[in-house]
């Protein structure tokens, strides 16, 4: 056998069609001339090795040139256990999709219970923050305050504002049929102040601050600093989950306060422009015919909203395990989950409302 | 003479704002040796491996690996370069969500075109140099100990063969007989395959057993570079409590009455 060029890493799956195959019996040995031999590597090596095996061959001989670095490398690539076990790529299968199908249906359900038993931790917890002062975080409580809260104030009313634009502007056009155009006012006033003020803030927050929520704790998680807070006798609960809850139930309110006011802004300006409204008459006009009522059943779900939005984002970071990718599985779930649980409880309280009369 | 130089390194300066963590340091790495890089916490011995890897663009000064100015190279350029060496994390940097089989055979996987089966047969052969198992290698990185989150780290960073091989403390918080087994690898490696390795070490059993040279960094600077006893035999200040405090002492007298391994 004559050996010649690099073998390499590099160059290794140029050979793998000669060296991969089954092993005759090892037994020959093998006279090799190495003098053409150039750069040599481990899995150069390793190659060799199979090469020799693949010719029924259990070692060398050299007739001419230099093989101490071979020897060497092939002595240390031998280190591996000859035959590794096989790997076993699991096959698609009936049976397999319906167990998977199952397994969802399962995980659901426990997903589902977790969260309660969650809740009502998270619940007990805060109160317990709330009631004893010298348990309460200020400076966490505070500083989530203004990162869930006050930074999200630019983006929100803008947002809002146009909601409210749009809202006013389909009610012109729409009402303009009937000749009924100046109860846009009305429209947009219920619409604002019952569901989109509310709504847009606690989806933005599910946006914003639970992803936020979702990777600090996961990433704390991974850190093994949510470890190490429980190790110095404190509750993580308490520490972590605590700040986050109370600081949403009492920003949420807030926020969607002024989500209410950019929303009727936007609406006035188009009654201005649109209609010749003055923002005068229409705030007199709101003032006069729409119930108060409306204000607080909007402002009623957002405490409910920011908690839901609070837990949910805890507690997905909390459920962060091992490695990177439940990281970003937990951190879409708590987005997903909490605009999902959102317009369910929305919805829920809308019925409710309705049937109360409200 | 220049080609037995592999990493010369000019005047680096690295800051922080205000704080100033090399200024003018000067070092070269000869092809084939194994440097010892030591320095108190804090001293820069991390940040001076960034700047030769890349990581971190230094404030100022020149580095040049394998006669290539590294900062000044095509994205192509640094490319070639960067499949030459291999680095190994101090905390191993492991990819959390692909398995230990998979850890090694990454980098064979995104740069050598090869059938699966051969790659996983390097990657188990790597694991073996680094004295696991094949078994091991079905493992995710969650699963290991901290010595075996090393050992894999290792082996990621010689899945390619390279030339160059960057360990941040290899052997911090391995027990001494695993740090030892460490310690001949790593010799076993340099030795047969020429390679050349700069080595962040805290480590004194390690610096006597394998290093050729040690590389001394305080003052911003290598304030000493030459073989251990040297280093040794001339240290002041910190680097005289680092040699004759207890940990050094027994380092000393235990690697003089028996080799290691």
């Amino acid at each position: 056998m004559r050996v010649s060029g690099d073998w390499t890493v590099w160059r290794i799956g140029v050979l793998a069609d000669d060296i991969l195959g089954a092993a005759a019996s090892e037994t020959k040995t093998i006279k090799a001339d190495l003098t053409d031999m150039g750069a040599i590597d481990t899995a150069g090596a390793m190659a060799f090795d199979r090469l020799l095996r693949r010719h029924g061959a259990k070692d060398f001989q050299t007739e001419k040139g230099d093989d101490t670095l071979l020897r060497q490398l092939l002595e240390m690539s031998r280190r591996a256990p000859a035959s590794p076990p096989t790997r076993i790529k699991p096959r698609w299968t009936v049976k397999r999709t319906l167990e998977k199908i199952g397994r969802a249906g399962v995980g659901v359900r426990d997903e589902a219970v977790d969260t309660m038993a969650f809740v009502g931790e998270a619940l007990t917890v805060s109160a317990r923050v709330a009631t004893r002062p010298d348990k309460f975080r200020w400076p966490s409580t505070i500083h989530i305050m203004e990162t869930a809260g006050v930074d999200a104030l630019p983006i929100l009313t803008t947002l809002s504002f146009f909601v409210g634009l749009v809202i006013a502007y389909m009610g012109v056009n729409l009402l303009e049929n009937f000749g009924a155009q100046v109860f846009t006012v009305e429209l947009l006033a219920v619409a604002v102040l019952r569901e989109f003020g509310v709504f847009i803030t606690a989806i933005l927050i599910a946006g914003r601050t639970d992803s936020a929520f979702a990777a600090e704790l996961g990433a704390m998680k991974l850190n093994s600093e949510v470890d190490a807070i429980k190790t110095m006798g404190l509750d993580p609960m308490e520490v972590l989950v605590g700040p986050r809850v109370i600081a949403l139930l009492v920003m949420t309110p807030l926020l969607t306060f002024a989500a209410m006011i950019s929303g009727l802004a936007g609406g006035i300006v188009v009654l201005w422009t649109s209609l010749d409204m003055s923002p005068a008459m229409t705030l007199a006009r709101i003032h006069e015919v729409i119930p108060i009522q409306h204000f607080w059943v909007g402002m009623s779900k957002a405490p409910v909203f920011g908690l839901i939005l609070a837990v949910i984002g805890c507690r997905q970071g909390l459920a962060v395990e091992r490695d990177v990718q439940s990281l970003g599985s937990r951190t879409t779930a708590a987005v997903v989950q909490s605009i999902f649980l959102i317009v369910v409880v929305d919805a829920i309280f809308a019925i409710a409302y309705l049937k109360l009369d409200i | 003479m220049s080609g037995d130089i592999i990493i010369s390194v000019r005047g680096l300066r690295n800051q922080f704002g205000a704080n100033v963590i090399h200024d003018g340091l000067d070092l070269d790495v000869r092809r084939g040796e194994i440097l010892g890089v030591i320095g108190g916490s804090g001293s820069g011995k991390s940040v001076l491996m960034r700047s030769i890897i890349g990581l971190r663009r230094p404030d100022d000064g020149d580095i040049k690996i394998f006669e290539q100015d590294y900062w000044n190279l095509s994205d192509r350029e640094r490319a070639t370069i960067e499949r030459r060496w291999g680095v190994m994390f101090q905390d191993g940097a492991l990819f959390t969500a692909l398995s230990v089989g998979e850890n090694v055979g990454f980098p064979l996987r995104e740069q050598v075109q090869m059938p699966e089966v051969l790659r996983d047969e390097i990657a188990d052969m790597k694991l073996g140099m680094v004295g696991l198992t094949p078994e091991d290698g079905e493992k995710f990185p969650a699963d290991l100990s901290g010595g075996m989150r090393k050992r894999v780290a290792i082996a990621r960073a010689l899945a390619l063969d390279p030339e160059l091989l960057f360990l941040d403390e290899p052997t911090a918080g391995l027990d001494p007989i695993t740090a030892a087994r460490f310690d001949n690898l790593i010799q076993d490696l340099a030795k047969s395959l020429g390679l050349t390795v700069f080595l962040i070490t805290h480590d004194l059993d390690t610096l006597q057993a394998i290093t050729d040279r040690v590389a001394v960094i305080s003052d911003k600077k290598v304030s000493a570079i030459g073989p251990l006893d040297e280093i040794r035999a001339n240290a002041t200040g910190w680097l005289k409590e680092y040699f004759e405090g207890p940990r050094g002492r027994a380092a000393n007298t235990s690697t003089k009455d028996k080799v290691r391994g």
